[in-house]
């Protein structure tokens, strides 16, 4: 019957044509999750790594630090439909659409495409009466995953940057987990997906081509501006040759302004850290805690200009207990490099 | 026809109301999963039923669902234990409308225990929430935590270690704390840059501070006003501060009772305020500096009245407190007043104080204590008019729980 019905839909996206492999939107567009990421017929290959035609790869230029995860993401939208195009905030997807991130590890943190096994593969959705998160467990196999809702802890064992063995006690996130992170005002809204952070270069399997530009030349995208330098842009957070300050900046959008935004689950905390947030006591600077208990760590202030061993910022962003650590979810362990570049931020600031 | 028609829209009624139903979780290997799992599985109207024993979990909890209860076997019979948490900033986290947590106990969370963020109708009652090592920094800040709330209900709940506050409302409107008890935690029960909030028949003991009404600066909401503390016990509130740094409760003094900062329109009347060291109602200005044009840092249209105050004061142990005892004839005076009127310009403050004697330090501006004029009266604005602010009704569903 659900084969039937997606049969149904491709038949009217389509119109007379062939139903072709690829998503498989009835089935994404039904109320109850599937049990497995298969179900959907994402066009997915090298467990969620990887995908053949219908589901477009995308980048962001400052992503969230996930336990060192390497990510994956890709996009598909119902045929001949594309997202409109915003400056601010994600672009408006239309009902249909797929958000797929995989989260994998390598054995090595020093060889990115060696030995990789993916953890899990997390799919926003979005249904008619909005966003749904969903997480994607893989099996040991690595050939399908599992829907995990109420999140799991996965102990992966790796070799870091710096060379030494080490065990990250991966999360996965709960369904609410997902939405405290993901929403705004109350409703689940996806993050990455900007004109901001996909302002970049992206090394399609047809050659470089900017994703902004690739997005609208392939329907993907409607109404965003023909030269993408006329689009907003965040800084790639690891680029020693941009501005320190919109490095930062573009890391904490990224890191913390998920929640840390008027409109998100951290709005009663007063600081905001979201790229559009001009420079004040909402950013931090010169702000006391309110409800940091804790994980204030003795110090006054978020962001004590000129000093990052003042900043509550840094302390938490340093920390890896929990009751401390910022951000709450999504990481055990400490993302060194982030953490070097705020902190430099805040020592050249005055 | 048309009774048919009526019968069977009466059965669909009844069978929707039948719908609702409850979910059991018992205690047992993979708690965290189950009970994660039922939290998420959840209808309006469902029960979630936590059976009798210790609930051994490895992360934070959290609940999204509107018109849900949260149900125990008893605030010691049914625990919630996070010693083992490995992550989230709370045990349980509620962010959906009509909650209610009753009849169990959540113990040694890493951050806060129970935090609701931007619930309407949100209810605990007979709720525990203890760090079970004592009072200690490495404690969460909050024991019951809602914040950015409406139609608030906290009844019989205790708390117990809070490195902040034990009861903590936060950014709220249309309060009731009623019939809980907070022991050894930094603030016993505490509002701030809250509205319209009832704090009746609790007892603070053993804080370093009983009961506190704050209004903080930079902040979504502010303007903290029409609080109405009375028939509490605040009694020998005696432990040493033990607030992380950079905390505003972490300048509360050792043995303050009743504290009223920056904020509006509070009255405190008919409590029994005894065996606290420092004072037993101080009314102070908030005194960091600050950056938000919009925020008055002084105490203003407050009322303390008819309250049974015993021995406080002996032993003050914030700044010059051991000379003003002194000058005030060897104890600070139950009532304490920074003195402070004006604020840029604003209108005078207001204050009627007759629990006297009150000490008012004549201070010039918020935390100028060289500047001090101290002055022992037998009261202050004794004729003012200052009218109390109106009961706080929840909604009847809500407001019948408290019964």
């Amino acid at each position: 019957m659900r084969r039937l019905a997606a049969v149904a839909a491709a038949l009217l996206c389509l119109g007379a044509a062939p139903a072709t492999p690829g998503p498989d939107f009835a089935r994404l567009l039904d109320e109850t999750p599937a049990p497995r990421l298969s179900d959907y017929r994402l066009p997915l290959k090298n467990a969620g790594r990887a995908a053949g035609p219908g589901l477009t790869p995308y980048a962001l230029n400052a992503p969230l630090f996930s336990d060192y995860a390497e990510k994956y993401r890709f996009v598909a939208l119902p045929p001949g439909q594309s997202a409109a195009y915003r400056a601010e905030g994600a672009f408006d997807f239309p009902v249909g659409t797929v958000l797929v991130k995989t989260f994998a590890y390598p054995a090595d943190l020093r060889r990115p495409d060696d030995q990789v096994r993916s953890i899990e593969t997390r799919l926003l959705i979005r249904k008619a009466d909005g966003w749904a998160a969903q997480a994607y467990v893989w099996n040991a196999d690595q050939t399908d995953a599992a829907l995990k809702r109420a999140g799991a802890r996965m102990p992966v064992e790796v070799v870091d940057l710096a060379g030494r063995a080490r065990t990250i006690d991966y999360a996965v996130p709960n369904q609410n987990q997902c939405k405290e992170c993901h929403q705004l005002d109350k409703a689940v809204a996806p993050l990455g997906p900007k004109a901001r952070n996909l302002n970049g270069d992206f090394a399609y399997a047809g050659g470089r081509e900017n994703q902004l530009a690739h997005w609208a030349r392939t329907g993907l995208l409607a109404g965003a501006p023909s030269d993408p330098r006329q689009a907003p842009r965040t800084a790639r957070w690891d680029d020693p040759a941009e501005p320190l300050a919109a490095r930062a900046r573009a890391y904490l959008d990224a890191n913390c302004a998920h929640c840390h935004h008027p409109r998100a689950i951290a709005s009663n905390s007063g600081l905001f850290l979201e790229w559009e947030q001009p420079e004040g006591p909402a950013l931090g600077i010169g702000k006391r805690p309110v409800a940091a208990g804790r994980g204030s760590g003795g110090l006054e202030t978020a962001i004590a200009p000129g000093r990052p061993e003042a900043s509550i910022l840094v302390h938490r962003m340093a920390s890896d207990e929990p009751g401390v650590m910022m951000p709450e979810l999504g990481r055990s362990v400490t993302h060194e490099e982030g953490l070097a570049l705020v902190r430099a931020w805040i020592a050249e600031m005055r | 026809m048309t009774r048919l028609m009526a019968a069977a829209a009466a059965f669909a009624l009844l069978a929707g109301a039948a719908q609702a139903k409850t979910i059991a979780v018992a205690p047992g290997p993979d708690a965290q999963e189950r009970l994660q799992t039922a939290l998420l599985d959840a209808k309006p109207g469902d029960v979630v039923e936590l059976a009798a024993g210790r609930f051994e979990l490895t992360d934070g909890l959290s609940l999204d669902v509107d018109d849900v209860v949260v149900k125990g076997a008893g605030p010691d019979a049914t625990v919630l234990s996070f010693k083992g948490q490995k992550g989230a900033g709370e045990g349980l986290l509620i962010t959906s409308d009509k909650v209610v947590v009753r009849d169990l106990g959540v113990e040694d969370t890493h951050g806060d225990g129970i935090k609701a963020k931007g619930s309407d109708q949100i209810s605990f009652v007979n709720v525990r929430v203890e760090w079970t090592g004592g009072p200690s920094e490495k404690n969460g800040a909050y024991g019951v935590y809602p914040v950015s709330s409406t139609n608030v209900l906290i009844d019989r709940v205790v708390v117990r270690g809070a490195s902040d506050a034990g009861i903590y409302v936060g950014q709220s409107r249309n309060i009731v704390v009623k019939r809980s008890l907070a022991e050894f935690n930094v603030a016993g029960i505490e509002i701030e840059n809250s509205y319209n909030a009832d704090v009746f028949d609790n007892v603070t003991t053993r804080n370093t501070g009983g009961i506190l009404v704050f209004d903080l600066p930079n902040l979504p909401q502010m303007g903290g006003h029409s609080t109405r503390v009375f028939r509490n016990r605040v009694v020998q509130n005696d432990t040493r501060n033990f607030a992380p740094k950079g905390n505003i409760v972490a300048s509360v003094p050792t043995g303050a009772g009743v504290m009223v900062m920056a904020n509006r329109n509070v009255h405190v009347f008919d409590n029994e305020i005894d065996g606290n060291q420092s004072a037993a109602v101080m009314l102070v200005s908030y005194t960091e500096t600050f950056d938000d044009a919009s925020y008055n840092p002084l105490p203003r249209d407050v009322v303390v009245r008819d309250n049974r105050i015993g021995r406080n004061g002996w032993d003050p142990t914030f700044d010059g407190g051991k000379l003003l005892a002194m000058v005030s004839g060897g104890t600070i005076p139950p009532v304490l007043w920074d003195g402070v009127v004006s604020w840029n310009g604003g209108e005078t403050a207001r204050v009627r104080l007759t629990d006297g004697p009150v000490l008012n330090l004549n201070l010039p501006a918020p935390g100028e204590l060289a500047k001090a004029r101290p002055k022992v009266a037998a009261d202050v604005g004794a004729d003012l008019e200052l009218a109390e602010p109106a009961a706080v009704v929840l909604p009847k569903a809500q407001a019948d729980l408290g019964t």
